[in-house]
């Protein structure tokens, strides 16, 4: 298997990328994406208007995914093992504020374990 | 026995076909007039409605809440207390019906809510009742003739957002000092569990004056801005992940008010040789204490989600645990014989499943379960039932690090009790831990020296009204489910007194 050189640390489906449109265009502007942690709703992507959640330095820039920036606590990023996410969507409504991604769908981020080969472009 | 579930002949539980916000002590419907279906995780069918709200139901809740604020904020401790010693004995009353609700709506173990979150519901509303009738203020002579009174005064209104996991008995715990300490609230349950609320407020609304609790449920995007950022609270408290948490203490921020937040865990419980020195009813206690990791489904943000046993007792110790894990009942969560209940929603499985495929991807040994459960009964084919799980690795695993907030324990070893402390502590996280021992010394040693802000000491998951309940690191700021939380709901009066006659003399 060849080594991977940089690998983009964010992805995203083509499902994730069309929530993505339809978000901008019912919003009139971009959205944000920042990994959660913790509790009911953690390890899954909070998706809000952009600017909404106020960026710190403790935060990394993982990407951007058609102009709608995707961002990580570093202290999670680490322990994490500063993989690469695949942006995808799910059935069901998101939980606490976060954006949904359609009609009863939720953003997620898979881990590179369950990303299939061609799932992401 | 089983019960029959809501809403269906026979049951104790009635349901309508819809439910409206209960604003003011009246039931309103959404301004928009839209609803949204409430699942039973059991079965994935419908149980009833709820309102759909928007910010306008959120102004409207705010409305009455203001309207009712001065009244109950000048109400004596004794009649407050009055009050919430009646909603304490409503809930009382009808404790076996919000048990069944509670735990047809979220998934819980009808066993679960009869023996604990029901009870402990009714005992935190008098535990409160009691501190707000003990509460003094405090008066210090400075000087001879110069004396500071302290009084204590109520915050006006707040905002609270509860989860998913708890909905009554974390309702409770946000309303109960909020109330006590003379404010009137705003509450937003969490999107998949709305409805066991409501049947609370019906249960209580005799005994509540108007305006002192008001529920809107509804998406967090559309309402939970309007209610967390909004100017018209004067505290916002919230239980949930860590993201939502940041941007609840920035609108905190941006308001000048202050905010509680709890936000997760992915807590130690650690093991030390000693549990195995007598084969005895403690070594039983400990073995239960390993298996409540399966409590509530591991849906609880002090979920014993990491087991650290010593290595030299590992073997055996893990054979016993590994046996109870074996025979927990998994079906019907309304059978008090069931254990384990299903997950809460399609979200919460898919994401129990891939961690544990994450899991193995690491390398982590499956001890037990890994995979999506199927249970008795032909109504439970698309409930979101999970096997109960264990999976061996080391400390520096995802599935160590992330909480996956289902019934899925990660297990390791360690050989003394520094490398207990170090493992215990190598975490993001501060919620809960646990220690099991028969040496009081090295117990009292390591619950000092894990960085938590709950160490159950030979016990695990006990949630008893008068214990301070709450986050080191990210798990949260804030205290709840105490006296100490009466303080966290007023203001502070100081009245500055001089009973001189003479003049400063500096003009």
């Amino acid at each position: 298997m060849p080594e991977p050189i940089m690998l983009a640390r964010i992805i995203a489906t083509p499902a994730a990328r069309e929530a993505i449109r339809l978000l901008r265009a019912a919003g009139g502007g971009p959205v944000m994406f920042i990994q959660s942690g913790g509790c009911c709703a953690g390890s899954t992507p909070m998706c809000f208007p952009v600017g909404e959640f106020l960026i710190g330095d403790i935060d990394i820039l993982l990407g951007e995914i058609d102009g709608c920036p995707f961002y990580i606590d570093k202290r999670l990023d680490e322990a994490w093992h500063q993989e690469q996410f695949l942006l995808d969507v799910a059935t069901g409504e998101p939980e606490d504020f976060s954006l949904p991604a359609g009609d009863n769908l939720h953003f997620v981020t898979v881990s590179p374990a369950c990303i299939l080969p061609g799932a992401a472009n | 026995m089983k019960y029959v579930p809501p809403g269906q002949s026979g049951s104790i539980v009635s349901v309508e076909p819809r439910y409206e916000n209960f604003i003011g002590g009246k039931w309103l419907a959404p301004t928009h007039g839209k609803y949204r279906a409430d699942l039973a995780p059991a079965t994935a069918g419908p149980i009833t409605e709820v309102a759909h709200s928007t910010p306008e139901d959120v102004e409207l809740a705010l409305d009455a809440a203001h309207a009712a604020k001065d009244a109950w904020g000048e109400a004596s401790a004794t009649d407050r207390a009055k009050v919430l010693n009646a909603i304490a004995d409503a809930i009382e009353k009808n404790q076996e019906m919000l048990a069944v609700a509670e735990s047809w709506e979220n998934g819980k173990p009808v066993r679960e809510t009869l023996a604990a979150d029901i009870p402990l519901m009714v005992d935190h509303f008098r535990y409160f009742a009691a501190a707000a009738r003990a509460e003094e203020g405090r008066s210090t002579e400075i000087e001879k003739d110069l004396i500071a009174y302290h009084f204590k005064e109520p915050l006006g209104v707040v905002g609270q957002i509860i989860p998913f996991n708890f909905p009554l008995l974390m309702a409770a715990w946000k309303l109960a000092p909020a109330l006590a300490a003379g404010n009137c609230s705003v509450i937003k349950p969490a999107s998949p569990t709305p409805w066991s609320i409501l049947k609370l407020m019906e249960t209580i609304e005799d005994v509540l004056p108007p305006g002192v609790i008001n529920v809107v449920t509804g998406p967090g995007a559309e309402i939970g801005k309007a209610l967390a950022a909004n100017p018209r609270i004067a505290k916002v408290s919230f239980t949930g992940e860590t993201v939502t948490g940041r941007l609840i203490m920035q609108y905190a921020a941006q308001n000048l008010i202050p905010s509680t937040v709890e936000l997760g865990g992915k807590s130690p419980n650690i093991f030390f040789n000693d549990v195995m020195a007598h084969d005895d009813d403690f070594l039983d206690k400990a073995v239960e204490g390993l298996v409540l990791y399966a409590f509530n489904k591991g849906e609880v943000c002090t979920c014993p989600s990491r087991a650290l046993i010593q290595a030299d007792i590992y073997d055996e110790f893990m054979a016993r645990c590994l046996a109870r894990i074996a025979s927990i009942r998994q079906g019907n969560p309304l059978d008090t014989d069931t254990q384990l209940g299903p997950q809460v929603s399609a979200q919460q499985i898919e994401k129990i499943s891939s961690y544990v495929d994450i899991g193995r991807n690491e390398g982590a040994e499956v001890l037990i379960g890994g995979q999506r459960a199927s249970v008795d009964g032909a109504e439970f084919a698309d409930g979101y039932y999970y096997q109960p799980t264990v999976l061996k690795g080391d400390n520096k695993m995802r599935v160590f690090q992330e909480e996956i907030f289902g019934p899925v324990l990660a297990v390791t070893t360690f050989t003394d009790d520094a490398d207990a402390l170090a493992i215990a502590n190598d975490t993001l996280y501060g919620l809960g831990a646990g220690v099991w021992t028969r040496d009081g010394t090295r117990a009292y040693k390591m619950g000092r020296g894990i960085k938590a802000g709950r160490v159950w000491t030979n016990c695990y998951h006990q949630y008893p009204a008068g214990a301070a309940f709450g986050g080191y690191k990210i798990s949260g700021v804030g205290r709840e489910n105490h006296r100490m939380m009466l303080d966290h709901y007023s203001q502070t009066k100081n009245l500055l007194v001089s009973y001189s006659t003479k003049p400063l003399g500096l003009f």
